[in-house]
């Protein structure tokens, strides 16, 4: 028995999100009294690999290799199956990101495994019942889930678990395992990654507008607010259906949900289903004209004011607070 | 080009989730069921790409007899035929399990999910399938452009994008912008009521999760409200209370 878990990195680099993934893995390891073994694949250098250590992984198996640079959603899920049958591990705990997503379901029909995607919280073991808490619902709720089969696989939501730093570095092993060629039939043409914006699946701090800004040439300001913030720019569904913003910044039911530590809404009048994508966000902030929208009623802070009024003076404010901080 | 596009029955986007015996079964008392959002993307997709007499596109549905009036609304979209799978959707194994033994009797070019059901969020129909049927999956693609013997696709990935071919035959989960929604018309749903809608059973198969409870996220306090001429008291709040700049 012992716990292995996926670290994907993002061109050769661990995100938050893998630390905490690796600092929930640990805890379940803490649980069970037992090892904890990190799998990497692709190019990531030795010390970038130590220092999952940092959070609480012993070993850590590197598996690199030409064909290997990029994710293979079969060729990784072969691997990550091979190096779970040699540590001897009954749970894998992979991040809910869009490539983990993929991961998941091929590694439960392999292993054998009951498959808890989208988890928020350590497992709970009780009387040899093994039950995560995951999102549902999209948002609206959440399902406790049991575990029944002997393997187990596991997806955290990425801001879900703390990034808990325990010490140490771990030791780095090579790993060859075997692949089919019928792994690699899917061919990657191009990688296309904006370095210059925030990554919305990932932003701690999210400045996300609707309707109320009447179009998409008043995007300006919002974008000055996320860069000031470091924050990532989102939208509602309507705003993204008329083509004012991309699909990939739809928030809610049938969008993106974030779990973000601040959520800002410019203009959003807060139906459900944008509400849906946005519930486990920690801090939620309103600004809205109408005093009778629904999102203040889920709203943490809020101004009744006008966006064109309110969001520049906000900008100013958080100008005011970074030069005296 | 013979495509399956897998679809579910799902609460509408617009119900109030709530949950009755002591928070162990979701309450579908007034719920409207409806096609799966993302499962009408995929279906959409498959139309346009077999359009014109190019192929044929047949849905399939794991689910009870409840589950036929969505399954009409599919044919009236434009599927050419359809089948369900005569049981309660278990889980996604359960789910996958049961598609994976019809497609190994009947082959198909391209098979489509959603990217994920609205209910269970899981994403993971795909995926199973994938492996179950030993064929490449990619699960959240926003476009698919189909070749003669090969389809381009652009998976989402944190921060970007990546774009892939991938020989027929495999499994892709589909996200907004692979297409447009498409809405029935008259025609196709009077021609829905005569298409084929073949019922069969099940294939016994070990589950390995339940669903032993549901909870509601935590209710938050009052909204603290701001006047709109001090933004830098929100600022302030933001940072000394609720620390999170």
């Amino acid at each position: 028995m012992s716990v292995l878990i996926y670290a994907e990195n993002a061109g050769g680099k661990f995100k938050k999100s893998i630390f905490e993934a690796v600092s929930y893995a640990r805890a379940i390891a803490d649980q069970n009294n037992t090892s904890l073994t990190a799998i990497s694949i692709g190019d990531v250098s030795a010390d970038e690999l130590a220092a999952l250590g940092k959070y609480g992984a012993q070993k850590v198996l590197n598996v690199s290799g030409d064909k290997l640079k990029n994710f293979v959603n079969q060729a990784y899920a072969s691997i990550i199956a091979e190096a779970a049958k040699k540590e001897n591990a009954d749970i894998v705990v992979l991040s809910n990101t869009f490539s983990g997503r993929g991961l998941a379901p091929r590694l439960g029909v392999k292993l054998e495994a009951g498959v808890a995607d989208g988890a928020v919280a350590l497992p709970e073991q009780n009387g040899g019942k093994f039950t995560v808490k995951k999102t549902a619902f999209s948002g609206k709720a959440f399902a406790v889930v049991e575990l029944t089969s002997a393997n187990k696989v596991i997806a955290l939501v990425p801001n879900s678990y703390k990034v808990v730093e325990t010490g140490g570095a771990a030791q780095v092993e090579d790993f060859a395992a075997d692949t089919k060629a019928s792994d690699f039939k899917a061919l990657i043409k191009e990688i296309v990654r904006s370095t210059d914006k925030v990554s919305l699946p990932d932003a701690e701090i999210v400045v996300s507008a609707g309707r109320g800004l009447k179009g998409p040439e008043n995007w300006g300001m919002v974008e000055e607010l996320a860069q000031l913030l470091g924050a990532a720019t989102a939208c509602s569904k309507p705003v993204s259906d008329a083509g004012w913003r991309p699909h990939s910044e739809h928030v809610g039911q049938t969008g993106i949900a974030v779990s973000p530590n601040l959520y800002i809404a410019i203009g959003i009048s807060g139906a459900i289903q944008h509400l849906a994508g946005i519930s486990s966000s920690k801090v939620i902030v309103v600004i809205n004209k109408d005093p009778e929208a629904p999102f203040f009623k889920v709203a943490d802070y809020g101004i009744v004011g006008d966006a064109f009024e309110v969001v520049p003076k906000l900008i100013a404010a958080v100008k005011e607070y970074k030069a005296s901080a | 080009m013979k495509i399956l596009v897998c679809v579910s029955n799902v609460p509408d986007t617009t119900t109030k989730i709530t949950f009755t015996d002591n928070n162990t079964q979701f309450n579908t008392n007034g719920v409207q069921f409806i096609l799966n959002p993302y499962d009408e993307i995929a279906l959409s997709r498959a139309i346009e790409l077999t359009d014109g007499g190019k192929g044929t596109v047949t849905v399939i549905n794991v689910g009870d007899v409840s589950t036929e009036a969505t399954i009409r609304k599919a044919l009236a979209i434009g599927a050419t035929d359809a089948v369900r799978i005569n049981a309660k959707p278990h889980d996604a194994w359960f789910v996958a399990y049961q598609i994976a033994q019809y497609v190994k009797e009947n082959p198909f070019d391209l098979i489509l999910t959603g990217r994920e059901s609205i209910d269970y969020n899981g994403s993971k129909v795909a995926g199973m399938l994938g492996e179950l049927l030993d064929l490449p999956s990619v699960s959240i693609i926003k476009k698919l452009d189909a070749g003669d013997s090969d389809a381009t696709v652009e998976r989402e990935i944190e921060g970007g994008k990546e774009i892939l071919t991938i020989p027929y035959p495999f499994v892709a989960g589909t996200a907004e912008g692979v297409a447009e929604p498409k809405i029935p018309n008259m025609r196709g749903i009077m021609s829905a009521r005569t298409k084929p809608l073949t019922v069969i059973e099940p294939v016994e198969v070990k589950t390995f999760s339940e669903i032993i409870s549901y909870e509601t996220p935590a209710p938050r306090g009052q909204v603290t409200l701001v006047p709109a001429d001090d933004t830098a008291k929100l600022v302030e709040l933001l940072h000394a209370e609720a620390r999170v700049i």
